[in-house]
């Protein structure tokens, strides 16, 4: 008897081993909120120490830092050359050109491949196309970086009457659309899928075609997992780097997004900006420095807004289905 | 011959003579088809001959041969799995949307074989609407439920009109008349069936099926349901699967009866199905030995 109650309270829950345990799962866990924190934490002083109102404060030379209004409103960017001027919009407009050229070759061909997809493939199309897209989501972004540069730009070379320079914004654009077309169509074909078969079923029996059906009840149905999906691969284009700068080198100016002609020229986004700068022979003290804080900042600013619209566009225009 | 309800005499609930069914239908339909010329009435529209079904190696209909009544409430019941819900697909080929299906046989729609090799299954189910088991109206306000099949057929014409029409006929036009621009999914599960019945009859199809359409309904919310099939009845010729015995006694015209292993065992006339069946195995599915 007392042999059976010694087992029944042997405290296994509470031993070392579980606790131990526990602590390691919840440190792990941890990690990645600590590292999150850490980068906002170092972005946001480095950040700091650029800007003359808060820079100065902190121990900078009025010389090394830069008025916030400048900043955000000035389009000169020339870090590297005297005299030294950080004016956003030079970066911020080949930024905007690469997620609207990007987004003219994404999200149409990507939604269009969803509907394929989901749609119409057969089962076995399917198992074919889905691994192929993974693949293409998985070749690493240098090697689109010198497809641009080697297949896409010589091409376009004797596609266009005038030509463009060996660096231009049309081929990264047409790269990074390509590279985000996976992301597009898996995102959108997951959200077409979970459209019930009861609507397709219902069209069909109006007299809806293939076409019918896909386009007017499954897309609209699924439009918010679309939309989080088009919003999702843009953020992932514009933190886009190594593609952007192979391809449409390294000078910055403030260009019209809106102007194809611009897209023939070399322009240098955000991301591209700061490769410049931390591959550069810059002084750690200087505003070029700490410039790359503030480009970093901005950039995690609008990637981290488009996430938040597109969390907020799949839970607000979710459907509800019974 | 009499003129139709108003006459005393005509009482087809408490005669056992089911010709006088019949011939009650028949005059409801020419006072509501006056003036319009339309074929004889009780004429054949749906007709089967031999119809099998396979998924796969499965059979899921064995030879089935019957004859569907214009203007006619005809409804399909057995038990699960019987193939009733697969012969009402097989009307409007809809099993034509599932890869393994495979259909033969003879099946006519006003003479013509549906499966005919020049018929195409888009232009077939505009002819013929259909109802399903679950309300499943589109993500889309009431107003564009109902004109969808009006867009995807091409139809021109006053939608304003026909939506209202359409939702007076399903009864549901008083209930939602002031919030057309609402989401369908808004309603009550009952009002989304009549909403899914009002989108079935706005492009006037020639031919309403219905697959256990208020299986998932309420009591209160089945019987507006089965209340307006006898209304529609007046201008379709509705075809509809329960597995309500009761419900297709008190909404059916004619009963065919499909037992186990997807063979039609019986068909006529709905009091003669429920009173005096030919077949003892229909007489003991009715009495609810078994199913």
């Amino acid at each position: 008897m007392s042999s059976i109650t010694a087992d029944l309270t042997t405290q296994t829950t509470k031993s070392p081993r579980e606790r131990l345990a526990r602590w390691f799962f919840f440190a792990c866990a941890a990690i990645s909120i600590v590292v999150t924190i850490g980068i906002v934490v170092v972005l946001v002083l480095g950040a700091l120490k650029f800007f003359r109102s808060t820079g100065v404060a902190l121990g900078m030379a009025p010389g090394d830092t830069v008025t916030l209004s400048s900043y955000l409103f000035e389009g000169q960017w020339t870090p590297g050359s005297e005299p030294q001027q950080f004016g956003l919009l030079a970066p911020l407009s080949a930024t905007v050109m690469l997620m609207l050229g990007s987004a003219i070759i994404a999200l149409p061909l990507g939604l269009a491949a969803a509907i394929y997809l989901s749609e119409y493939a057969s089962d076995r199309m399917r198992s074919v196309l889905k691994p192929a897209l993974e693949i293409l989501a998985g070749v690493p972004t240098v090697v689109y970086g010198f497809f641009a540069l080697v297949y896409i730009t010589p091409l376009l070379d004797q596609l266009v009457p005038l030509g463009v320079g060996t660096f231009n914004m049309v081929s990264a654009c047409i790269v990074v659309g390509i590279m985000i077309i996976p992301m597009v169509t898996s995102i959108s074909e997951d959200a077409m899928n979970a459209v019930p078969d009861s609507l397709r079923q219902a069209g069909y029996g109006l007299g809806a075609t293939k076409f019918d059906v896909s386009t007017s009840i499954v897309v609209p149905s699924a439009i918010s997992g679309i939309a989080s999906s088009y919003i999702l691969a843009l953020s992932r284009a514009i933190g886009e780097t190594m593609a952007v700068a192979i391809a449409a080198g390294s000078q910055s100016t403030v260009m019209n997004p809106l102007n194809p002609v611009a897209y023939f020229s070399p322009n240098s986004p955000i991301t591209a900006q700061m490769i410049q700068l931390a591959t550069g022979d810059i002084s750690a003290q200087g505003a070029a420095y700490h410039a790359m804080f503030a480009l970093g900042l901005t950039l995690f600013v609008i990637t981290l807004a488009m996430n938040i619209v597109s969390e907020l566009i799949s839970s607000r225009y979710r459907e509800v289905y019974r | 011959m009499t003129e139709g309800h108003s006459e005393p005499e005509t009482e087809p609930n408490t005669t056992t003579d089911t010709e006088t069914m019949t011939d009650d239908a028949d005059d409801e339909l020419k006072t509501h088809t006056a003036g319009f010329e339309s074929p004889p009435t009780g004429e054949t529209i749906i007709e089967a001959e031999d119809v099998n079904v396979w998924y796969d190696d499965d059979r899921a209909l064995e030879d089935i041969s019957m004859a569907v009544p214009e203007h006619n409430v005809t409804a399909i019941i057995g038990p699960s799995g019987c193939g009733k819900s697969t012969f009402l697909r097989c009307i409007n080929r809809m099993n034509d949307l599932i890869d393994d299906a495979r259909v033969d046989g003879t099946l006519r729609l006003a003479g013509k074989d549906v499966y005919d090799a020049d018929v195409d299954p888009v232009a077939l189910r505009r002819r013929v609407g259909m109802v399903f088991q679950k309300p499943n109206p589109f993500p889309k306000s009431i107003y564009d439920n109902v004109t969808y099949g009006l867009e995807m057929q091409g139809i021109d014409g006053d939608y304003d009109a026909i939506v209202e029409d359409a939702l007076r006929e399903a009864a549901l036009w008083d209930e939602v008349s002031d919030q057309l621009h609402e989401s369908g999914l808004e309603l009550s599960g009952g009002q989304q069936q009549r909403l899914c019945i009002a989108r079935a009859i706005a492009p006037d199809p020639e031919v309403l099926l219905m697959d256990e359409p208020a299986s998932a309904l309420d009591p209160v919310a089945t019987s507006q349901i089965e209340d307006l099939i006898a209304d529609l009845a007046e201008e379709y010729t509705v075809v509809i699967v329960t597995h309500n015995m009761q419900q297709a006694a008190r909404i059916s015209d004619k009963t065919a009866v499909f037992l186990t292993g997807g063979k039609l065992v019986e068909f006529d006339d709905t009091q003669k199905i429920f009173e005096n069946p030919e077949h003892q195995r229909v007489e003991d599915y009715i009495t609810g030995k078994f199913g």
